[in-house]
Parts: structure tokens; sequence; C-alpha cells
């Protein structure tokens, strides 16, 4: 494995464990442990527990620091308060997505940002930069370990309390201090606990023996496009838009900030193509990168284990982006059939 | 998924596939070692039945969640026979690849290619290497 690849404080798990271990994002992370498949079915019937340090944390702290992220966020700050969390983008001038990531307010001048493991340093950077005098940001990945436990029994093996999604707070399980944070990428009930890295391997351990079951980055790309959520890097780009994606709910478009101008004129004149999700209608699997027939691109495709058939999410043109549209992928020069569909293309049973 | 395993009545080819030569006829498969690196399989795209395929080139492609993998020809011949339970049910490969997860039947164009193909013994040399 190649030597220059960072390791999270759970690596030593993950070996013990039997993880195949892979590279993503310059970190040496396990794709699966048992298997993709009963990784994805345990999070959707139970529980199961991702180790995600290698995404990045950023502080921004201070008296400006609110107003500052405002300027810089697509998404209107101020419908959050205290203990609250929001999904939002940092945005370029023409409204192509830097990033997507999560704020948690702690206080009116107390903010952290949950980012991507691969643009940790590009925001770290794009927000470094204008830094308004009265704020501070500061890059403290390095000493956080992250670990989310997603399942519909997730909160009852952690022995943790409900509470509303987009929330946080300090909480414990197995004695050691965590930020609660009820956020996931999974479409399920759950959390994200953050601690300190030494702390992170007692968490791992105190979380595995209430039962959770050990999953790799493999089944969190299944389960997230199950759900629709994007993945920067695929479905979403610098080069992509925030309305072209089906983000618009996640910018505030009356406040301003680096890019609204931009992404207020493309929601005003309708942007030329839009994020769909698909399904499969022949048997195939549509993969990253793929053309769809008349001007469009899959983004992301897998197998789906939930409903036992291809599916994706790609760009098309805006006039064929309708529900039970029928699309043609090309899968490595065969023709196969899909079928557009409302997001999220796994809805769970009521 | 069953245990590690290369029966001695195949020929092997170092890309991972294996033939069971039954007279002017020979089962073509993907071993156990292949099956485990690609992890469980989700999709069988098989050739069609009289189709022509050449040794050392790629005849199939099988699917995992994450990955596709070209399937090589470890003999030259026409396909007589997809086995139909590989394309319904592609984790039979994966839990039980030299029975019920075998590919394709094909009539062996050249019946003495079987000759350059590894037997059980340097195949598993071969892995183990890997």
């Amino acid at each position: 494995m190649d030597a220059t690849l960072r390791r999270t404080p759970l690596y030593e798990r993950h070996v013990a464990a039997g993880a195949r271990l892979v590279p993503f994002a310059g970190w040496e992370m396990p794709v699966q442990y048992e298997g993709v498949i009963p990784e994805h079915l345990a999070v959707r019937s139970d529980a199961g527990a991702f180790d995600v340090s290698h995404m990045g944390q950023l502080h921004v702290d201070g008296p400006a620091s609110g107003p500052f992220l405002q300027s810089m966020l697509s998404n209107d700050l101020e419908r959050i308060g205290d203990g609250e969390a929001q999904y939002t983008l940092l945005t370029n001038e023409d409204g192509g997505i830097v990033d997507d990531l999560i704020v948690y307010r702690m206080s009116a001048g107390q903010f952290l940002l949950v980012v991507n493991a691969g643009n940790r340093r590009t925001v770290y950077d794009w927000l470094k930069e204008p830094e308004a005098r009265g704020t501070e940001v500061r890059d403290a990945s390095d000493e956080y370990a992250l670990v989310a436990v997603q399942g519909p029994r997730s909160l009852e093996r952690l022995g943790l309390a409900e509470a509303p999604a987009f929330t946080h707070g300090m909480g414990e399980v197995g004695g050691i201090e965590v930020m609660v944070c009820r956020t996931g990428y999974t479409g399920e009930t759950g959390v994200e606990l953050l601690c300190p890295g030494d702390e992170a391997a007692a968490l791992w351990d105190a979380v595995r023996e209430r039962g959770v079951k050990p999953c790799g980055l493999g089944a969190r790309d299944t389960l997230r496009l199950e759900v629709c959520y994007p993945l920067h890097g695929q479905d979403l780009t610098s080069e992509t838009d925030a309305i072209s994606a089906g983000l618009g709910w996640a910018c505030g478009l009356e406040t301003e900030f680096t890019g609204a101008e931009a992404l207020r004129r493309l929601k005003a004149d309708g942007p030329e193509r839009k994020l769909v999700a698909f399904v499969m209608e022949e048997r195939a699997i549509p993969r990253h990168g793929m053309t769809i027939e008349g001007g469009g691109e899959v983004t992301s495709g897998t197998h789906s284990p939930s409903l036992d058939v291809g599916i994706g999410m790609g760009y098309v043109p805006a006039a064929r982006a309708v529900p039970e549209t029928e699309l043609v992928v090309d899968v490595r020069g065969r023709s196969r059939l899909a079928r557009i569909v409302k997001k999220p293309i796994y809805k769970k049973e009521p | 998924m069953p245990d590690e395993s290369y029966p001695d009545d195949l020929r092997y080819h170092p890309e991972h596939d294996w033939a069971r030569v039954e007279g002017e006829e020979a089962v073509l498969g993907i071993t156990w070692y292949a099956q485990d690196s690609l992890g469980e399989l989700v999709h069988f795209e098989a050739p069609e039945v009289g189709m022509t395929v050449s040794k050392d080139g790629p005849y199939a492609e099988v699917e995992s969640v994450k990955a596709v993998s070209d399937v090589i020809a470890p003999l030259s011949g026409e396909v007589l026979e997809v086995n139909e339970k590989a394309v319904d049910e592609p984790e039979a490969i994966n839990a039980d690849p030299y029975g019920d997860g075998w590919l394709v039947r094909i009539r062996l164009s050249d019946a003495a290619e079987a000759d350059g193909l590894l037997d059980a013994e340097a195949y598993r040399a071969q892995v183990a290497e890997q």
C-alpha cells in the first residue's frame, strides 16, 4: 500500500477486523469488512458503524464568524440556532460547488464545519484567504475522529435518546464524552460521534460491543446513492452548480454569498441540465462517467442492495428530467434502458 | 463463502479462470481467488450462445457492487450454453465457483490448447505469490 496514504486512529482496528483497505482521497480506508451487501442491509434493518475520521473539521470562531460564514456559504445560516446543524454549500462566483458540508452552530461566535476529506485543504484555503477581522478559521481535522452509527436501531443500541435531525449536543457513549451529531449519509436514523483522536479506539470498541456492525466505504456509497445524497467529486463539482444539482433548497438565495447572483440567474432562467435519479430497466450496472444518450452523463452508479437492481444519478437535459422518462445508458458499448424516478430511489416502508 | 480451493481435475489460466475439459467440450468459470478478490458478485454479463471465444481474450464480464471485471477465456471455442443460474443469481458464482457457479460451456476449436494451461499445483503456487 502507498506509504504516503494517511491512516485514521482506527486503522489498527480495521486491520484486526480483517477489513479490505483501499486508497480513498489520500487515506487508507476500509471499503468493506464482511461484504458490502450484508453491511448495507445491516444499516437498513439494524445498525452499522463507519469510520469517517478522514473527513475534515474546521473551527470558525470569533464575533464576526456568523456574518463571515453567511457571506461564504449558500444556505441561510440564520435559519439555525445554537445546537443545530445545516447542510450547506461552498460555492464559487459561477455558483459551482467547491464542497458540500455540514455546519454545526455551537454559539453565535462558534461554528464547526465538517467537510469532505478530499476538499479539506481547498475549503480551508477558500475560507482562510478572505478570513474577516474578528474571525479565526482553524483546521482541527487531525485532532478528531468521527464515527457514524446509522440505522433504525442505532440509538437503542448506543443508549442515546431520540433527538431531531440536524441537531447536536455533548453526550456519552461507553464512558467517552462525544459530540453527538444527529446527521448522517445513509437515509437512516443515526448519529455521527466526534471525539478526540486518542479516544477513538475506545469509542469504536464500545460501539462494537453494543452489537453494531462495522461497515466500510462500499456500503456508505450504496446507502447514500439509494437515498440520492450527492457525492462531491462525482455528482457535484466546481463545474456543476447548485440549481442544476437540485440543491436550490440548500441555497438562501435572498442572502448574499459568493455565487448568489449566478445562482439567482440560473434559477430564474432554468438550468440547461438537471441531476436526476434513475433505475435500470434492463440488467446492467451504471457507473460513474458512462454516457446517457441524448446528451447526458452518469455521475454515480451502483447495484442497489435494497432493491437488487442497478441504480444511478446523472445529468440530463432539463427538458428530459421528468420522472418516468426512459433513458439509454451506454454500458461499455451496450445500450441499456433505464427510467428516471423521483428521488429518493429507495423509500423506507412506512 | 466457501473455503479457498483449486480442484485437481481442472486446468487454470493465469488470469484466474478455470476449464473443465470434457472430450470435445469444456466448461469455463472463474476461480475461488477471482471471486474472492471481486467480492459479492451482482451481475454476470454473459456472451451469446453461438459466439466464438478466443483463448486469452475477454468473453464476459462479472461485476461486484464496486467494480467490473473482464472474464478471460482459458480456451478457444464456440459457446454452446450459458449458465442461466449465474445470470439470475450471480451470488452462485461466489457460493460455488466450480459447481453451480460455472459460466459457459464451449465446443473446443483446438483441444491441444489445454496443454498450455496450468495444473492445480502450478496455479496454487501462482496464487500464493499474490
